[in-house]
């Protein structure tokens, strides 16, 4: 039987020293054995490396920020799938996700155009600022935090958790406390950037512990793989990670996307203590740029979820290995500056 | 050979990883009508700057508002928020489609009066009445709605003098979840004040307790903030009729729908990130259906909405003064409206459109207002095609709160038209004239003369 | 004005300055004067070119390519 050859839309293609996840998944794309694949790149810079990398991005467009909102967008997806007749597009970037939940049913209905995402709802309820009553609704431990709006509540929620203890932007940032004086400058620095509120975190100690899964939507766990990063840059990403055979850690995941219903991908981070307690930190829900760790691991994750949304019938992973190990790296691609003109003028490489 | 359409030279950095050309259309795309009238021609019959209202554009919202609840509850009234814009042709639209008055003060209450506004059609809100306001509206079967203690006390002074049993509501405040919480208003639920002055009111039958009130915030973007206070005051509601055996006749959710303007230092714009009024309602309604009460006991559900009904049925015309180069090398454009017209420009980046037909080339420009004043800016970094001296603006939404801030300072203020449903449009207001703003101006004769 | 030799602007309108590594972009009668200042045209010419293809007052022409000027300047395209 011939492969279905899928035009696939990917955003992140800032394979940076912070990268976003988008190349990992067009490598995984790209591995698939069940489909043929067009990649169609999706930048908002001139300089994003993934623009140039042409053995993986068959063509790339600028998009417009999401900033710039959501009819501009939609012009743009107009104009770009009169000419690629795109099947899938995988929203890489967390400030770019409200708007493709939003447009969602406006992509398919108007253009056929398939994502796969959690609902509005799901999304808000994981969000930083609310996910300590999720954790209560879910049954799952989370470092109890609160929203603060001004210094004077600090102490009030210092004598509840005690020090030290973790200040937190609303979207990015965070910081730990050891003294009220800190707790104090970090409050500072954290409101003048994010605004608020502020979150205060109890802090908990222990190591970080990933998963990378896939949710059908129904409550079935179609793949998760548990990763422990084994180095990180000074940006806190990681360099290096190990894939773990954790039991309590992938019941606890299926236990979420069960409860939740999740739909789509999503990267869960922990921090499990010397107790072997593990505390939910945060909830993406995109794949993280480690994901095609799980490829290696034996779990093509992003294949499948195109199948699933294709209408095809995914079953679960059952197995991945254990031990499998990503090393990152960077390298120096040589480009023509006629490739940057075109990107930059023409907006299409 | 036909010359062509002049645009200035642009040289702009590529490098700099800002906004690129595929992301800021809308920004410029022209607007060169409004309901079907050129924008041109109304700067030529009426002056530049201009305000421009749609009596379309305000019916439909008011419409659609009014379908919107009254699909989701049987006892909806809609009440005009006069201080959001209270330009007569503006509250007589939302008068013709059913909309009481609610009003702050007691210029606010003669205005609506003298629109035609029954009085016992006009809630009487605000901190601010003095004891001649309070009578006024005693004898006039107006709804007051307590805002204090003090209030509280000389109402029942008032209906003693009278002998007329007042109608009232208390303004309530209380903890949404959001933040800030406005409690400088009413009486707080949480700590009992509102269940106090509850007790107060009953135990002195001087007072008809006919409603409760509350107004949680303003430009809310989180519609929950309204179920969990449409909840609340419900609550109050029903202790009051289980504790004294009295039915209350309607709860005010007040006002603060936003509208979709986008607030500075928002992320996303507001046409996508502002809730539809459905998902307020929803959360209105549904809290209020669910409280338990009896189907006949049902109370009204009175709205206070303004800036959400006719913040997008204004804009505001204008024209280039001027084009400058800073010393930063950044674009600035000069424009002949500042903040002392659109005095929302302080908390909102406001939407604007050239009024003419422009190519895809832009510049990050800065628009400055007209004031011989450093705050005086318009939009402090938008991405605007090249306009040239004389060339025409467009800004969006700003039906809610400019008419009615704007401030008389250094120069006079534009007239407003509002064009009617047949596309025809009628000057509303006159432009501000010398004359008017020196009328109340009186010089002592000592300093009539003087040499220079 | 003398624009700085390897200067060249593309039909995309895509100028880069090989002395700082800067690109740019220019639109079409920004490409049509630089092209104008490296054939080493006077002023008075160009913006009389410009007069005649387009419909603009002289004060406006003049002004704004002058603020050009500055601009190419600031950027360090002139020599």
């Amino acid at each position: 039987m011939s492969k279905p050859k899928y035009t696939i839309a990917v955003t992140g293609l800032n394979a940076i020293d912070s990268p976003g996840p988008g190349l990992a998944v067009i490598r995984a794309l790209k591995d698939s054995k069940s489909f043929d694949v067009r990649i169609i790149g999706l930048s908002y810079e001139a300089l994003e490396p993934g623009i140039y990398m042409h053995d993986y991005v068959d063509k790339t467009y600028q998009v417009p920020y999401p900033s710039a909102g959501q009819e501009v967008l939609v012009e743009r997806y107009k104009y770009i799938n009169a000419i690629e007749n795109i099947d899938f597009l995988f929203p890489n970037f967390d400030a770019e996700l409200f708007n493709y939940i939003a447009l969602k049913e406006r992509l398919l209905n108007d253009l056929g155009i398939k994502m796969s995402l959690p609902t509005q709802e799901q999304f808000e309820a994981r969000h930083k600022v609310n996910l300590y009553e999720y954790g209560k609704t879910h049954e799952i431990k989370v470092p109890f935090s609160q929203m603060i709006f001004s210094t004077a509540e600090i102490p009030g929620v210092a004598a509840n958790i005690g020090y030290p203890l973790v200040i937190k932007g609303k979207f990015y940032d965070a910081k730990i406390a050891h003294t009220a004086e800190q707790a104090q400058s970090h409050f500072n620095k954290i409101s003048a950037e994010w605004g608020l509120p502020v979150i205060v975190q109890e802090f908990v100690h222990g190591s970080e512990v990933n998963v990378c899964g896939i949710g059908d939507g129904e409550g079935v766990t179609l793949g998760a793989v548990p990763m422990r990063k084994l180095y990180i840059t000074d940006k806190g990403k990681a360099w290096a990670g190990i894939t773990l055979d954790d039991e309590k850690l992938m019941e606890i995941t299926t236990d979420l996307v069960k409860n939740t219903m999740w739909n789509g991908p999503f990267e869960l981070e922990f921090m499990k203590t010397d107790k072997d307690e593990y505390y939910l930190i945060e909830i993406n829900p995109r794949f993280p740029a480690w994901c095609y760790l799980t490829v290696g691991a034996g779990q093509n994750q992003v294949e499948a979820l195109v199948n699933h949304e294709m209408g095809m019938k995914v079953e679960p992973f059952e197995n991945y290995e254990v031990g499998k190990m990503f090393i990152r790296y960077s390298h120096d691609m040589i480009v023509d500056i006629k490739e940057f003109e075109q990107i930059s003028t023409v907006g299409e490489l | 050979m036909e010359k062509k359409t002049y645009e200035r030279p642009i040289i702009k950095p590529l490098n700099s990883g800002l906004m690129n050309k595929f992301g800021t259309r809308t920004e410029y795309t022209p607007k060169t009508h409004i309901d079907g009238v050129k924008v041109k021609d109304l700067l030529a019959e009426f002056g530049s700057p201009l305000f421009v209202m749609s009596e379309d554009k305000i019916r439909q919202n008011i419409q659609s508002a009014q379908r919107i609840f009254e699909t989701r509850y049987p006892k909806v009234q809609f009440a005009w928020s006069y201080k959001t814009n209270y330009l007569n042709a503006v509250c007589n639209v939302f008068h013709q489609e059913g909309s009481w008055g609610e009003v702050v003060s007691m210029f606010e209450y003669n205005k609506a009066l003298k629109n035609g506004v029954p009085a016992d059609k006009i809630l009487f809100n605000g901190p601010d009445k003095t004891d001649d306001d309070l009578k006024t509206a005693v004898k006039n079967d107006s709804p007051i709605h307590i805002d204090h203690l003090d209030e509280l006390y000389r109402l029942i002074e008032i209906s003693d003098e009278m002998h007329i049993k007042p109608r009232v509501a208390i303004r309530v405040n209380m903890d949404t979840g959001i933040y800030p919480m406005w409690d400088r208003f009413g009486f707080n639920y949480e700590n009992g004040e509102a269940w106090d002055a509850i007790n107060k009111i009953m135990a002195t039958d001087k007072l008809n307790l006919i409603g409760l009130h509350c107004h949680i915030g303003t430009f809310m973007l989180t519609p929950s903030a309204y179920g969990v206070a449409a909840s609340k005051l419900s609550a109050l509601a029903l202790n009051i009729k289980k504790r004294y055996d009295k039915v209350i006749t309607y709860i005010d959710m007040g006002g603060g729908f936003a509208s979709k303007n986008t607030l500075k230092g928002s992320y996303q714009l507001g046409t996508d990130a502002v809730p539809d009024i459905e998902e307020y309602a929803e959360q209105i309604t549904s809290s209020i259906l669910n409280a338990g009460f009896e189907t006949d006991e049902l109370p009204y559900l009175y709205l206070e909405t303004g800036r959400a009904l006719v913040d997008d049925a204004g804009f505001l015309l204008g024209s280039v003064i001027s084009n400058k180069r800073l010393s930063d090398g950044r674009r600035s454009t000069i424009l002949d409206f500042g903040v002392n017209i659109l005095f929302t420009a302080f908390w909102y980046d406001h939407k604007i459109s050239p009024a003419q037909e422009f190519s895809q080339y832009t510049e990050d420009t800065v628009l400055y207002g007209p004031l011989c004043m450093n705050i005086d800016v318009v939009r402090e970094n938008v991405s605007m095609p090249p306009l040239n001296a004389g060339d025409n603006v467009v800004v969006h939404y700003v039906g809610a709160y400019n008419i009615t801030q704007s401030m008389q300072f250094i120069s006079l203020r534009p007239a407003v038209v509002m064009i009617d449903t047949k596309g025809k449009p009628h000057k509303i207001k006159s432009s501000e004239t010398l004359e008017d703003v020196e009328k109340n101006e009186l010089l002592p004769t000592h300093l009539n003369k003087f040499e220079l | 004005m003398k624009i700085r030799k390897n200067v060249a602007v593309s039909d995309s309108g895509f100028l880069f300055n090989p002395l700082t590594g800067d690109s740019f972009s220019v639109n079409p009668i920004g490409q049509t004067i630089i092209s104008s200042f490296k054939e080493n045209k006077p002023e008075s010419e160009i913006l009389e070119n410009i007069l005649e293809e387009y419909r603009v007052d002289k004060n406006t022409a003049e002004k704004d390519l002058n603020d050009f000027k500055r601009m190419l300047e600031n950027y360090k395209l002139i020599d």
